[in-house]
């Protein structure tokens, strides 16, 4: 006798089998329309192959299995393929789902199935593939494909096999009439499941004790095989896949795991017989045995259904009253679930269609307050705390839940069953289920979508970097070129310098340059032009001597041109050599100063002086361009004069303004900084400027020259007004001449301030000259007035960076200088016995008074 | 030493004392440096609450900045795909009482969608591409764009880019593989599927058949 362990809890609701036991085993006809749903098994939808219009036999594959989880799907009569379209499903939510649907021929042809006459001659493989071609799926209640099951995983050795024939959910008996009838080919299919699982030690059959004819008969026919057959109280629900391992074997299944982990493989008698015929007749899937019962049938029985007949066909066959019914339900009154529709169609699953009268399942009792008597713990065949888990489930507490361990719950509905109170306590557990299995799935998206969102951040960061990066790079061989550059023009310049320094030296050499022109270059300019116009005078005078006529008089007007021209360049060099003399050391020391100069800036950055400088000079540039526009306001007689003089004035205030700050900036900045080598730059700066400033020390001549030209320009304008207004006999004549006189006197006055500063100065050469030629005066102006500007802008920035010791030095040698020539002057008019000897000794008498006051403010 | 310990039994008590506290603090000093948590642990407790549709909704460039911000101190109640149960399970984090939706960063919808590219009018400009925080659009310049329903979170930025409007957002269809059984709290009377409570009643009838026999 076989041990039979028990399992907690349970119930022993009505069993209600008899009413379907009482005709024996019935058939139900061809309906108009049959109905195969692709997913009718646990797993992925299997994939439709055949399409509208196609002929089918039965038996034939209509849909083939997708996925190593899926199921075949066979015709189970011959007809006409009328659609492949969306039906309501046989499932508790009533959605759609697509379905093959085929219109019967009535002739129910059938393939030609390929029998197996021993099994044993067929390798694993073969075997398998056969159960799975066939698609064999769990015939009890969740339709799991058996070719999976039934395949373990190689590290799941299998020790035991169980074919349940335990059905012990009221009213079904589909199994108990398949074992009276078919005892043989259970048992068959159950050596045939053995041997597929290499002949587990132990192969069972388990019956509860409520199916004594059943049990009898598989006894009789497993006699003299291994398979051993067992019987055990009724109790619901011992037919539960891990109730029944337990009872069977003592052994309980690890939570979440499946019975292969511990050697153990369960499978319905149903799939066993199926699996059977599979092998042995090579006959798929294609009708099964399903109970209709119910009060509300006129007939109750159980009959053998071709897969995908509609429900409506078969209750019709057993006289359903529907106005008796109180609903229709699918599976057995624990576990089953209740239709809306009735053209549904019977699939894989469907043991039992339910349609109790509305006297035999009245309409649930509302569901009251629980009220903890904790009876629902004690039918629990899970050992769970059902009542907990309500509380936790009303409450939507999925942590609490899963800490319940709720995912071992059966849904076996033994809780709600006992319920004093009629709560749906199972719904609670299923629907709490569903909405953890969907929290689960939400959960892995949401991961999934973070890592998403998280790579496309990091993927546009590094995009950016690189972008950035690049960027930079670009911005870096910019600036190196730039600097390439920049340095390749300082080199230019700097060989011209002789002295190869960095930006700052070359940038200072250049407005050192820009300020001072050098003297040779100019000098040279000038002799060039000179000698130019030379050369093209005696052509000239050649020319002549060969033309003749008017040709001639061409020439000569060329020729005194041309004489023009070269007494013009003469004068200007003339000019320029004088200015020259004056600086005797000047020409020579011109480079190096501005090395210096370039040098001692580099040294030292002087930026506020520096600027304070720029700014000094553009005023002065003003000013003198201010004094300029004056100064012919003044000839002109313009009303402009006040304005202009304003203005003059004003610019002049700024000047000492800035010069002031200059000085109060140039001895304090040079100390802040680094001061032993900022001193020494600063005094080299000093000498160098010092130096330069002595070169234009000429400026008091030059502004006298100017002033004569410009008096020139008034006077050649007034003499003209003058010989106007007497022409015309106008009142103004005497004050015209007057104004005239007066300009002679001031014209004379300037001339002998000039004779005394430079004798050799042209415009004295040839006074007359200059008076009866004016009109060169204002040619010249502008170079003039331009180098007077220059060198007065150099003066002025030199003397702007000394301090007052220096600039007194300054001004002593240019006094000594200017001493030094005068004697020189005097000397010569000694010579010469010149009438104008006592003037010159004037002028070195004061130039030695102004020595001597300036070395005593120096000392 | 020892003979002083023994005879001062308070100081040998104060130096045990002091013994113990110096090794302990050593163990915690070291624990605290060799253990330290990177950043704020808050934040990423909050960011596995919240639903990842990267939406914006609530005024963040994405879920985590929002995490951030909630650990912050902003409202945890600005996440209008998350809904009520997010703000509850937020709220049960940090210990603070659960509020309402704030309806100003939009309503909760109970209905999951999913863009869709109207395919024929897709230009292929590639703009709902740069939009998508999920890189769930697939395309090229000038060619056709499709959506991974998979990874579409149903956050709507895609849509208001799209030059020719061919973006819809199509609420997603409940399948056998999301359906579930619906909570009987929730549920009105008509919809009573209940089956097992019912068959007690007969059972009564049944015992006292028995009985009778």
């Amino acid at each position: 006798m076989t041990k039979i362990w028990s399992i907690p809890g349970g119930i022993h609701p009505p069993e209600n089998k008899a009413q379907s036991l009482q005709l024996p085993l019935g058939e139900v006809s061809l309906p108009e329309e049959m109905i195969f749903p692709l997913n009718q098994h646990i797993g992925a939808p299997a994939e439709a192959v055949v399409r509208e219009g196609d002929q089918v036999l039965g038996g034939q594959l209509i849909a083939k299995a997708k996925g190593p989880v899926s199921a075949n799907i066979h015709a189970s009569t011959s007809g006409v393929v009328v659609a492949v379209e969306e039906r309501t499903l046989p499932h508790p939510s009533g959605l759609s789902g697509p379905c093959v649907v085929i219109r019967p021929d009535g002739e129910d042809r059938m393939v030609e199935f390929s029998p197996c006459e021993d099994y044993t001659a067929l390798s694993h493989e073969e075997l398998l593939e056969k159960i799975r071609a066939a698609g064999i799926t769990g015939m009890g209640g969740a339709g799991f494909p058996s070719a999976v099951k039934l395949n373990p995983r190689g590290n799941q050795k299998i020790d035991t096999l169980i074919i349940n024939g335990t059905e012990c959910e009221p009213y079904i008996t589909a199994d108990d009439i398949l074992m009276q009838t078919r005892p043989a080919d259970l048992v068959s299919g159950t050596q045939l499941l053995a041997h597929l699982l290499g002949n587990p030690a132990r192969v069972v059959i388990g019956i509860e004790d409520n199916k004594p004819t059943a049990i009898a008969a598989v006894r009789k026919a497993a006699e003299g095989t291994n398979v051993e057959v067992a019987s055990f109280p009724t109790k619901y629900p011992s037919g539960g896949e891990k109730q029944l391992i337990q009872i069977l074997t003592g052994k309980e299944v690890p939570a979440g795991q499946i019975p292969a982990t511990i050697g153990i493989v369960l499978q319905n008698v149903g799939t066993t017989v199926a699996a059977w015929e599979a092998v042995r007749y090579g006959k798929p899937l294609i009708e099964r045995i399903t109970t209709v019962v119910g009060e509300a049938l006129e007939t109750q029985r159980n009959v053998v259904v071709r897969l995908g007949t509609p429900i409506r066909h078969v209750l019709a066959e057993h006289g359903f009253i529907g106005k008796k019914a109180s609903r229709l339900i699918v599976g057995g009154p624990m576990m089953g679930y209740a239709l809306e529709q009735d053209d549904v169609p019977v699939v894989k699953t469907t043991n039992c269609l339910l349609a109790p009268s509305k006297k035999e399942l009245p309409p649930p009792a509302p569901a009251q307050a629980c009220i903890r008597c904790g009876m629902c713990a004690e039918a629990c065949p899970a050992s769970l705390l059902p009542q907990q888990m309500y509380w936790y489930a009303r409450s939507e507490d999925y942590e609490r839940l899963e800490a319940h361990n709720i995912k071992d719950c059966i849904e076996c509905g033994a809780c709600s069953y006992v319920c004093p109170s009629s709560i749906p306590l199972v719904q609670y557990y299923r629907a709490a289920k569903g909405t953890m299995r969907q929290m689960a799935i939400e959960k892995e998206k949401s991961d999934r979508s973070r890592k998403r969102f998280e790579y496309r951040q990091e993927r546009i960061a590094k995009a950016e970097a690189e972008k950035e990066a690049k960027r930079l790079a670009r911005q870096k061989a910019a600036e190196e070129a730039k600097k390439k550059l920049a340095g390749q023009k300082a080199e230019g310049k700097e060989a011209a310098a002789s002295a190869p320094q960095a930006d700052i030296v070359a940038a200072a050499v250049a407005r050192a340059q820009a300020t001072q022109k050098s003297p040779e270059e100019e000098k040279a300019r000038l002799e060039r032009s000179v000698l130019s116009a030379k050369g093209r005078v005696e052509k000239l005078h050649e020319k002549i001597a060969t033309a003749e006529g008017e040709m001639k008089e061409k020439l000569a007007a060329q020729l005194k041109q041309a004489e023009l021209k070269l007494s013009e360049a003469e004068s200007k060099l003339a000019a320029f050599d004088g200015s020259s003399t004056a600086t005797p050391a000047a020409p020579a020391a011109d480079d190096p100063v501005a090395a210096a100069i370039a040098r001692a800036q580099a040294k030292m950055t002087m930026a506020p002086d520096e600027k304070l400088r720029a700014n000094l000079d553009s005023l002065r540039e003003r000013l003198a361009k201010a004094e300029e526009k004056l100064a012919a306001a003044q000839a002109e007689g313009s009303d402009k004069v006040d304005a202009l003089q304003a203005g003059a004035d004003k610019l002049k205030e700024k000047i000492a303004a800035s010069e002031k700050e200059l000085a109060e900036l140039g001895p304090v900045d040079p100390v802040v900084q680094a001061p032993a080598e900022q001193d020494a730059a600063a005094a080299a700066i000093e000498r160098a400027k010092a130096k330069a400033a002595a070169r234009s020390s000429m400026s008091d001549e030059d502004k006298l020259r100017d002033q004569l030209q410009s008096l020139e320009g008034r006077l050649q304008k007034a003499g003209d007004k003058l010989a106007q207004a007497k022409a015309e006999g106008a009142d103004t004549v005497d004050a015209l001449q007057t104004g005239f006189d007066k300009l002679q006197g001031k014209q004379q006055e300037l001339r002998e301030q000039l004779r005394a500063i430079n004798p050799a100065a042209p415009e004295l050469q040839d006074p007359a000259a200059a008076e009866e030629a004016p009109a060169e005066a204002p040619a010249a102006a502008p170079d003039a007035a331009a180098l007077a500007i220059e060198r007065a802008k150099a003066k002025a920035a030199a003397q702007a960076s000394m301090s007052d010791e220096e600039k007194l030095r300054d001004q002593i040698d240019s006094a000594e200088k200017r001493l030094q020539k005068a004697r020189e002057r005097l000397a010569k008019a000694e010579v010469e016995d010149d009438p104008n000897i006592d003037a010159f000794r004037g002028a070195v008498e004061k130039s030695e008074a102004k020595l001597e006051k300036l070395q005593g403010e120096l000392t | 030493m020892y003979e002083l310990l023994i005879t001062h039994p308070f100081i040998s008590a104060l130096t045990a004392l002091v013994a113990l506290a110096v090794v302990f603090g050593g163990i915690l000093g070291f624990a605290a440096v060799k253990f330290k948590v990177e950043g704020d642990p808050i934040v990423d407790q909050v960011d596995t609450l919240l639903p990842q549709t990267q939406c914006g909704q609530c005024g963040y460039p994405g879920c985590r900045p929002y995490a951030q911000a909630i650990a912050n101190g902003d409202a945890i109640n600005k996440c209008p795909p998350g809904g009520q149960s997010t703000i509850n399970a937020i709220a049960d984090l940090l210990d603070v009482e659960a509020p309402t939706l704030d309806e100003e960063h939009g309503e909760e919808s109970d209905v999951k969608k999913v863009a869709y590219i109207r395919e024929d009018e897709c230009i292929g400009c590639t703009k709902c591409i740069q939009a998508c925080p999920m890189d769930a659009i697939l395309g090229a310049a000038k060619q056709m764009h499709t959506v991974i329903a998979d990874e579409c979170t149903g956050c709507d930025l895609c849509v208001e880019p799209c030059p020719v409007d061919c973006i819809d957002m199509i609420p997603v269809e409940k399948t056998l593989a999301d359906w579930h059984w619906d909570n009987p709290a929730n549920r009105t009377a008509v919809q009573h599927h209940d089956i097992i409570a019912t068959d007690k009643q007969p059972s009564n009838d049944q015992d006292q058949d028995g009985a009778a026999a």
